[in-house]
């Protein structure tokens, strides 16, 4: 392809047609290859994190998810169970208390508020998710902390002490509960904003119809809009887990990190992730790096599932609806 | 409800009584669960400006950390270094992310086969749900272990956190650019890559510089993909991205557990040094997208 046959105008232009454009290709292969650069850079993540994990897998197998330890009998035996368990209580925990409160306030926003309070709390709810987890950390340190030990704890102790939950006061506000609390608010914003998007994307007809039989607003929204939305709730919901899951530095600041399981969430505990933050300051073995590579290999194998599922949903749902 | 309208009786029963106190209870629960969220926003952010104002001073910005020993009077400390290192790292991540992410969503957007489309879209939704932790781990066992830490190292670990966001809004304005401007392009003869990036690409221009300040102020605020690949800095100045540079979220994460209360309003004016940019970028973003909406429907 010359140049002078590209300069020369009119029917030239014609006869150019069906034939690629060395500019097209450019583009094409360009983009093309950033493009890709995702699915690579997926593999590569892949790939490395398990290569880096390898000897760690090797010495201690699918045993170290079943064992409670790190850097015992002189920095040889490692091991993620309390730190399964520990991920498992406050990001299920959180998931708990952030759901019935997301779903309200969507519902506030997409069907209660009235247009003027919507503009001023959409935004609101919207900038709590991008306050900074570190600052969300060091706000748990110091200000929530203390109120779980001198204020929450011992008035939760006292009227639920029978729970095995709540079996102790809190003696420091690092523990797992105010790790709960702390994922709660981080995921709220992340969960509602969805739900609220959800919501208004449900048919008015359906709504009017409902209301025209006589149901009351809360009639409407159980048997109309949370059925209509009901896998785009269970997606938002996942990528909620998901996010409380992978949140390592508020947690990490918060938590206490002791490799310890204790059903009383006034106990402190670890996380995966937050077990990773906290050796920032450098593993001191090769053992010890590969284990801590062997936790993020956990948490990666977990991000992908729970995002494939969610993705899952949310794609067979728009192939329903139709939307998007 | 009037009491002496005919179908009084009708709304008088026993289970319409009912329905109406489990919608009422359920109206004020929502309504309780929005002024909760606001007021955590109000109390978290209330609390760093109460306590970190005494920090914020013009030492503040252009003085690094000192050393106090104890004795005699406090040297003058600041964080100077970790917003210089702040704005070079994300300054760095927002080079590497912006060409790759504005790439990718013109192929999916003007040229991707559908098939090929889906698995991209796919691709980087996951990428974008993996924890900032595990992304740190990559990029430190990809290229930190033998090779030490630098600040470049985790501008490329935010830059991976940054393009699957930049890549969805520019997506999203892409398709807004309606389909006659494109048939009007190559109706007068423009090559395809012609209309695409003469054409095509200045509409979405608000929309990609809002996506990028939102991914950007998003990121600023990581601390996760730091840890591991820029944490082991001094106190000095310095602008060089081959070394481990000091940032606002360390400083942060590395103060807030001193017991020195000096040290903690430090850390707090950090957070509301790092709240006031993440402020400032957002706003910048919304009026970006405000106006590139604008432009859309045609009022210049």
């Amino acid at each position: 392809m010359s140049l002078a046959h590209e300069r020369v105008p009119g029917p030239a232009a014609f006869q150019r047609r069906g034939r690629i454009r060395p500019g097209d290709a450019l583009l094409y292969v360009v983009t093309l290859a950033a493009a890709l650069s995702g699915v690579v850079l997926l593999a590569l993540i892949t790939r490395e994190v398990l290569v880096e994990a390898w000897p760690a897998m090797q010495k201690f197998g699918l045993g170290f998810l079943t064992t409670q330890a790190w850097g015992d009998h002189n920095k040889t035996l490692f091991g993620a169970k309390s730190f399964i368990y520990g991920t498992a209580v406050t990001s299920l925990g959180a998931l708990l208390l952030a759901t019935p409160i997301s779903l309200a306030i969507a519902l506030f926003l997409s069907e209660l508020a009235p247009r003027w309070i919507r503009r001023i709390v959409a935004p609101l709810v919207e900038l709590l998710a991008a306050i900074p987890s570190v600052v969300l950390g060091l706000w748990g340190i110091l200000v929530l902390g203390p109120f779980i030990t001198g204020t929450l704890g011992p008035a939760l102790h006292g009227s639920f002490g029978w729970l095995p939950i709540f079996a102790s006061k809190p003696t420091v506000g690092s523990n797992m509960f105010a790790a709960i609390l702390i994922l709660t608010i981080m995921i709220v914003p992340i969960v509602s904003s969805i739900c609220r998007e959800l919501f208004v994307g449900v048919p008015q007809e359906l709504k009017d119809g409902a209301l025209a039989l006589g149901a009351t607003r809360w009639e409407v929204v159980r048997g109309v809009v949370f059925p209509y939305a009901r896998a785009g709730i269970a997606a938002a919901l996942i990528l909620g887990l998901g996010r409380a899951v992978g949140e390592a530095i508020a947690v990490t600041q918060v938590i206490g990190n002791n490799v310890a399981i204790h059903t009383d969430l006034f106990k402190p505990g670890d996380t995966l992730a937050s077990r990773i933050a906290g050796q920032y300051q450098g593993a001191d073995t090769a053992l010890q790096v590969a284990s801590l590579v062997y936790l993020a290999v956990i948490l990666l194998v977990f991000s992908l599932i729970a995002n494939l599922a969610a993705q899952l949903i949310v794609r067979r749902v728009a192939g329903r609806h139709q939307i998007r | 409800m009037s009491a002496n309208a005919p179908t009084a009786d009708l709304f008088r029963t026993e289970r319409m009584r009912r329905r109406r106190i489990v919608n009422a209870f359920v109206e004020i629960g929502a309504t309780v669960a929005a002024l909760l969220a606001v007021g955590v926003l109000v109390i978290v952010v209330g609390s760093v400006v109460k306590r970190g104002w005494g920090a914020i001073n013009v030492d503040f910005f252009t003085k690094t950390p000192a050393l106090y020993s104890g004795f005699g009077p406090r040297p003058e400390s600041g964080i100077e270094n970790a917003i210089i290192g702040t704005l070079i790292i994300i300054g760095l991540a927002l080079l590497m992310a912006l060409p790759v992410a504005v790439l990718t969503a013109i192929y999916l957007n003007e040229l991707a086969p559908r098939k090929l489309a889906g698995v991209v879209t796919l691709a980087f939704d996951v990428l974008n749900g993996i924890p900032a932790i595990v992304l740190g781990i990559f990029v430190f066992v990809f290229v930190v272990v033998g090779h030490g830490q630098a600040a470049w190292k985790a501008s490329f670990a935010l830059a991976i956190l940054m393009v699957p966001m930049i890549a969805r809004s520019t997506q999203e304005v892409l398709a807004l650019v309606p389909t006659s401007m494109r048939e009007a392009s190559l109706a007068l003869g423009a090559a395809k890559w012609r209309t695409t990036l003469s054409v095509v690409l200045p509409q979405a221009v608000g929309g990609i510089v809002t996506g990028a300040t939102l991914a950007t102020a998003r990121a600023a605020g990581e601390t996760a993909p730091l840890l591991f690949t820029t944490a082991l800095y001094g106190d000095a100045l310095d602008f060089n991205p081959t070394h481990p540079l000091a940032t606002i979220p360390m400083f942060i994460f590395t103060s807030a557990e001193q017991a020195d209360p000096v040290q903690q309003q430090q850390a707090w004016g950090a957070a509301a040094v790092l709240i006031g940019m993440i402020l400032v970028a957002s706003l910048i973003a919304r009026w970006f997208a405000d106006r590139s909406i604008r432009r859309m429907k045609g009022e210049r």
